[in-house]
């Protein structure tokens, strides 16, 4: 099969394009920068490049949307513009273009509010109780691309939750220095269980999705290891396999929302290319319980995951040794 | 609207909660009696129609009779049930509900019911529905007397009666409940009852949980003005409370009807009910002594409400068309096994009549003495007390409650009690008395002998029964308790009756009821446990056989319920000088002193008591240190311990072998294992506890988890399986005391089992798996099982899993999470204990993950696990899944 694989760049993106080369795919990526993956037909551009997507789109067999505009802070326009007029552009131009297959890459955060969630499945996109413009955009995304799926598109949509693995820039790196720094609190102890899910089976998770799409089409489905752990267990599991001390001081949940809506607040008095270091929404993700039914998930994509936490740590702990 | 128009019948009104409007129809009846000549129309809730139109058998009718002042809205969910049956293609039974009239929305009239009218009205609707049988009543409030009118009344087409919260009968000299009392005094009659909504909103107020307020509209809507509301005060002018009452002689006459009913019998009881209380329930049990009796503790008044009746109904009708089976005798009497060679537990006390050597060594006599009694002295006592208990009306069957610390005294009275038929009621103190204040109500004694601590309890907290003293109480103390004799007094009349040549009462049999126990309360509210005499004789047996107990070998009973068979099993016994309270206060000293004055070869303790002995053997001097060492069986019972506690009380006792027996207030003696048995499970690779092969005759079977995590399996003694522990003995209980759907529950399907043999067999609510020696390994509780993505998991082997790691001293084992998909994660006490609770040190949780047979999503550290008050060596699951649920959450929580 030709799969396009949009957001080839980016840490999962480049995990799954991986996957499907060695799945025997012929792969071809479209995102800004180079992938960087070996055996992949970069084509740069971005999803709000109409002429640059219907070029990626032409004579592929199958789609994996991955691009999108992830970070927790930034305007309402830019995330509008990539993740849902993106999205629209790239489900367009894929059905002129006769594309069998379409996976959609989501998240968990498009169904959920800020409550604790323990064993719960996929519920439907909701852009009105999806917290902040990252999460909304995203449920609009895969509202839009389940409604488009037909007999001669097949859409599903993957939520894979916190993501991660070695070369991790997005959870990982910033985890490690402010740990490093001493900046990284545990809220309420860190004993929320949440769910996570290492790069690999990420990725072998939404090629399963592009493999089983004429059983699994319609519906979304959330991706994870299956092994919740208490947050604070995660994050000492991280910092130990990149050798700097675990977080070790905690502060109450409530002190540290108060303390992220502040931070936004000054973040859009003062907007900038940078992260700002705590929002509402990391500290209710780091706070509340956020793990999830697998059952579903592992029997429409016929999937299990082949990494577990411990063995992902341990090559977590060999990669940052190798550094 | 014109006054007519208000007074005639109506349909109720459209968007009732949980009312079908297809079941209601008005039903034209011709008048008798006041209203000969005259027809009246009924309001009635009907399910023929639908049960018609689903094509469904109809297996007979349930009569449903609501009471004062509610309305046939009362039955809806029995409606809806009967209805689904149908639409599943079952045999059902149709349900007509009436308002009777002058009540909900049946008509209004100028003629002023009584309870005769109001049998006689009913009769006639049934007659104009030409309701032929067969045909179960089902009554509530004072719906229940007329229901039973009918019943009594309709012999030929009667199959069965139920009843909700009632009364048949009220005793002369007994005040009526306080709200009644209340509502009926002259002048607040007409304005509590018809004038205001008073008496209305009180009724609805008793619901517990509160009622939604949809529903308690519903409940209202008949009643919305004074007119309609002047059948609520009618009912409550009518109630039959003294012999000059008008409707007293129709009331004695269907209480004497409904002793003579041999129809099987269904009580369903809400006991927090501050107008029909256990004490009417006991008058219906006495008249219908066959019938099935559920308490549902915690319901009250509305206990339609509160409980799901419905169910528990249907169930009881059993599988259409046929009706509940009919009954000779008792509860459960029909697979019974009578053993022919009945030896009754004072066997050996009649034997040893005039034996003059020691029965009973009492260390702990007031004063700190020893007081000994012989076999002579306590075998005339018992029969002294026999007779005076007899002589102040003491029946068989009837019940007393024992309210007297373990000793002679105790000792005495109970089987001065089982000689007579009496049944004694036997509840721990450790219950509390919250607890005990509900076992003694629930049982509902006729006498309570008490010390003076549980008299008190009994006067403050109107606890029923004749009262008896233990000791001698001073006059005063006397009438302030309400204590009618001691039980000095008490022998001093039977010895006077016996030297007149006084006639003893026939001894009971075996298949009478003899004892009440009560179980730990440890799950949920305490339950009576009954036994019969056949069963305690098998009890006094199968310990004989199995410990090898003969006249000779004496016994120190430092756990009190086995003090109690001492006289039985026909040795001396000896009880060491120990608060029987605080068995943990039991010292080395002590037993030694027992041991020495009785010269026993074998020792009863609890567990305990064990760990007190053993802590406290450094005491010992040589003397006593031979006297230990002369003991041959040393039994800590009540629950198992483990290898480290049985090694050292065999250092304390160097020549006896340690045993521990598993089992329950249902049945004391399952299996047990020795030391040596326990050194030898410890090489099992199995998860749980090892508490041996089962004992004599006893067996013991599994009834394997299906993948949700209940015990559906059918009972098999297939090694490896886990499931519920099912159990069967000689000396297995006979019933839960009016708890007819627990009774249900435990022999769930058991009946076929070996029913050939008679055997009677009982679901534990333990679990574990047989090995393939046929040993019993005990895994937790059902209700403790975690169900997770990939089946049952039972708590107890991933704890000792847990204690495996250096550096935990405890560990309790719970899921989170949604049932079916839960987490498990282990909570443990540390070496050195944690400061506060939270995540246990990263190398420690990888430790206890690495040791453990499942996935652990979490491992917590507390400075201490929580235990129940009773065991204090039982982690209290279910209050620990509740905080670990809280803080793996995310919640900010203190210690579980």
């Amino acid at each position: 099969m030709t799969v396009l694989v949009t957001g080839a760049s980016g840490f999962l993106g480049r995990a799954v394009a991986a996957q499907l080369v060695a799945e025997g795919h012929d792969v071809r990526t479209l995102q800004r920068r180079p992938s960087g993956v070996p055996g992949v037909t970069d084509a740069l551009g971005s999803v709000t490049d109409a002429a640059a997507v219907e070029r990626a789109v032409d004579g592929v067999d199958a789609v994996v949307h991955l691009a999108a505009k992830v970070s927790l802070a930034g305007e309402a326009s830019e995330f509008r513009a990539i993740n849902v007029a993106g999205t629209r552009s790239l489900l367009d131009a894929a059905e002129r273009a006769g594309v069998r297959r379409f996976v959609f890459v989501s998240s968990p955060s498009v169904a959920h509010a800020g409550a604790a969630l323990a064993g719960v499945g996929a519920e439907p996109a909701s852009p009105e109780r999806a917290r902040g413009l990252y999460a909304r955009t995203k449920a609009e995304a895969e509202l839009l691309a389940l409604a488009r799926d037909s007999e001669a598109m097949r859409v599903v949509a993957v939520r894979p939750h916190i993501v991660w693995g070695p070369g991790d820039t997005q959870l990982i790196e910033r985890v490690v220095d402010r740990a490093r720094q001493g900046r990284l609190p545990l809220l309420n102890g860190g004993t929320a269980l949440i769910d996570s899910t290492y790069v690999d089976n990420a990725a072998s998770g939404i090629a399963a999705a592009l493999r089983r799409a004429e059983h699994a089409h319609g519906r979304a489905f959330v991706l994870t290891n299956g092994e919740p752990r208490p947050v604070g267990d995660l994050l000492a599991g991280i910092c130990l396999a990149a050798g700097v001390r675990p977080p070790r001081w905690s502060v109450p949940a409530g002190l540290g929302r108060a303390a992220g809506a502040a931070v936004e607040a000054l973040w859009s008095i003062r907007p900038g290319a940078d992260e700002p270091p705590m929002t509402r929404f990391l500290a209710e993700q780091l706070s509340t319980a956020h793990w999830f039914d697998q059952r579903e998930t592992r029997e429409a994509l016929d999937w299990a995951p082949a990494v577990s936490i411990d063995e992902g740590l341990r090559r977590l702990a060999q990669h940052y040794r190798a550094r | 609207m014109t006054a007519r128009d208000a007074s005639a019948a109506a349909l109720p009104p459209a968007g009732l909660p949980g009312l079908d409007p297809s079941w209601s129809r008005l039903v034209d009846v011709p008048g008798s009696g006041a209203d000969a000549g005259v027809t009246r129309t009924w309001h009635v809730l009907d399910t023929l129609g639908e049960l018609e139109r689903l094509g469904a058998p109809v297996a007979g009718t349930i009569l449903a009779v609501h009471g004062n002042p509610t309305w046939s809205y009362l039955w809806r969910s029995l409606l809806a049930a009967s209805v689904a049956v149908a639409a599943a293609g079952q045999p059902a039974w149709r349900v007509v509900a009436v308002d009777q009239l002058e009540m909900g929305f049946s008509e209004r009239t100028p003629v002023r019911r009584t309870l005769p009218q109001r049998v006689a009205d009913l009769a006639g609707l049934t007659d104009a529905l030409a309701l032929e049988g067969p045909v179960v009543t089902l009554g509530h409030d004072w719906g229940g007397v007329v229901s039973l009118g009918w019943a009594v009344d309709h012999p030929e087409r009667l199959v069965g009666v139920a009843l909700l919260n009632t009364a048949i009968h009220h005793p002369e000299g007994v005040p009526i409940p306080a709200p009644l009392r209340l509502a009926s005094a002259r002048g607040v009659l007409a304005a509590s009852t018809v004038a205001t909504t008073a008496f209305l909103d009180t009724t609805l107020s008793l619901a517990s949980p509160k009622l939604p307020r949809d529903v308690q509209d519903a409940y209202r809507a008949p009643y919305r003005s004074a007119a309609r509301r002047h059948g609520i005060g009618q009912f409550v002018a009518d109630i039959p409370a003294s012999s000059a009452d008008e409707s007293r002689p129709e009331l004695d006459r269907i209480a004497e009807g409904v002793a003579q009913l041999d129809a099987p019998a269904l009580m369903l009881w809400g006991p927090a009910d501050p107008i029909f209380s256990d004490r009417y329930l006991d008058d219906l049990v006495d008249r219908l002594p066959h019938a099935d009796v559920h308490r549902f503790e915690g319901a009250g008044h509305l206990v339609a409400e509160d409980r799901p009746y419905a169910p528990a109904i249907l169930e009881w009708l059993g599988p259409a068309p046929a009706a509940p089976a009919r009954r000779a005798g008792a509860e459960g009497a029909a697979s019974r096994r009578t053993d022919e060679a009945f030896s009754p537990l004072w066997a050996n006390l009649d034997a040893r009549a005039t034996d003059d050597g020691v029965a009973v060594i009492d260390m702990a006599a007031r004063g700190g003495s020893t007081r000994r009694v012989s076999w002579r002295q306590l075998h005339d006592r018992v029969l002294d007390l026999a007779a005076g208990l007899h002589e102040l009306g003491v029946r068989r069957g009837d019940r007393v409650s024992l309210l007297v610390s373990p000793g002679p005294t105790l000792t005495a009275v109970i089987y001065a009690c089982l000689r007579i038929g009496a049944v004694v009621v036997v509840a721990d103190a450790g219950l509390g008395v919250k607890g005990l204040t509900r076992a003694v109500r629930g049982a509902w004694p006729d006498v309570i002998i008490g010390e003076r601590l549980g008299l008190t309890a009994a006067r403050a907290l109107g606890w029923p029964g004749v009262r008896i003293s233990a000791e001698r109480l001073p006059r005063a103390a006397k009438a302030a308790l309400g204590v009618s004799h001691s039980l000095g007094q008490v022998a001093t009349l039977g010895a006077a009756m016996r030297s007149r040549g006084y006639a003893a009462p026939p001894e009971p049999s075996a298949d009478d009821d003899a004892a009440i126990l009560f179980t730990s309360g440890s799950t949920g509210p305490a339950k009576g446990v009954v036994y019969r005499h056949g069963q305690l004789s098998a009890l006094r047996d199968v310990l004989a056989r199995h410990l090898g107990i003969t006249p000779e070998t004496g016994l120190v009973t430092g756990f009190a319920p086995f003090a109690l068979l001492g006289p039985a099993l026909g040795t001396r016994s000896a009880t060491p000088d120990m608060d029987v309270s605080a068995p943990r206060t039991l010292t080395a000293t002590a037993v030694a002193a027992a041991v020495r004055e009785s010269d026993a070869r074998i020792v009863f303790l609890s567990p305990a008591a064990v760990r007190n002995v053993v802590e406290t053997a450094d005491a010992l001097g040589p003397d006593e240190r031979a006297a230990l060492a002369r003991v041959h069986t040393v039994l800590s019972a009540g629950a198992p311990i483990g290898e480290p506690l049985l090694a050292s009380i065999a250092a304390v006792m160097p020549n006896a072998t340690p045993h521990t027996p598993y089992g329950m207030t249902e049945c004391l003696l399952v299996t047990d294992v020795t030391l040596d048995g326990t050194r030898a499970a410890a090489s099992a690779p199995d998860a749980g506890v090892c508490v041996g092969a089962p004992i004599g005759d006893n067996r013991v079977l599994v009834s394997a988890l299906d993948a949700d995590g209940r015990a559906t399996g059918e009972p098999s003694a297939e090694p490896g399986v886990l499931g519920e522990i099912v159990v069967s003995a000689p000396h297995l209980k006979d019933h839960y005391d009016r708890l007819w759907l627990t009774d249900r529950a435990a022999t769930r399907d058991t009946e076929q089992l070996d029913a050939a043999d008679g055997r009677r067999w009982h679901r534990t609510g333990d679990l574990g798996h047989l090995d393939a020696e046929g040993r019993v390994w005990v895994e937790g509780r059902t209700q403790h099982v975690i169900v997770t993505a990939d089946g049952p998991v039972a708590p107890v082997g991933p704890e000792q899993d847990a204690e495996s790691v250096d550096g935990v001293r405890r560990a309790g084992v719970v899921g989170v999470g949604p049932h079916g998909l839960r987490q498990a994660v282990a909570v443990v006490e540390t070496i050195p204990s944690a400061a506060k609770p939270g995540l246990a040190d990263p190398e420690l949780a990888a430790a206890v993950r690495e040791r453990s047979r499942v996935p652990l999503a979490a491992v917590l550290a507390v400075p201490q696990l929580p235990t129940d008050i009773r065991h204090n060596s039982k982690i209290d699951r279910s209050r620990l899944s509740a905080w670990a649920e809280r803080v793996l959450a995310g919640e900010r929580t203190g210690a579980p």
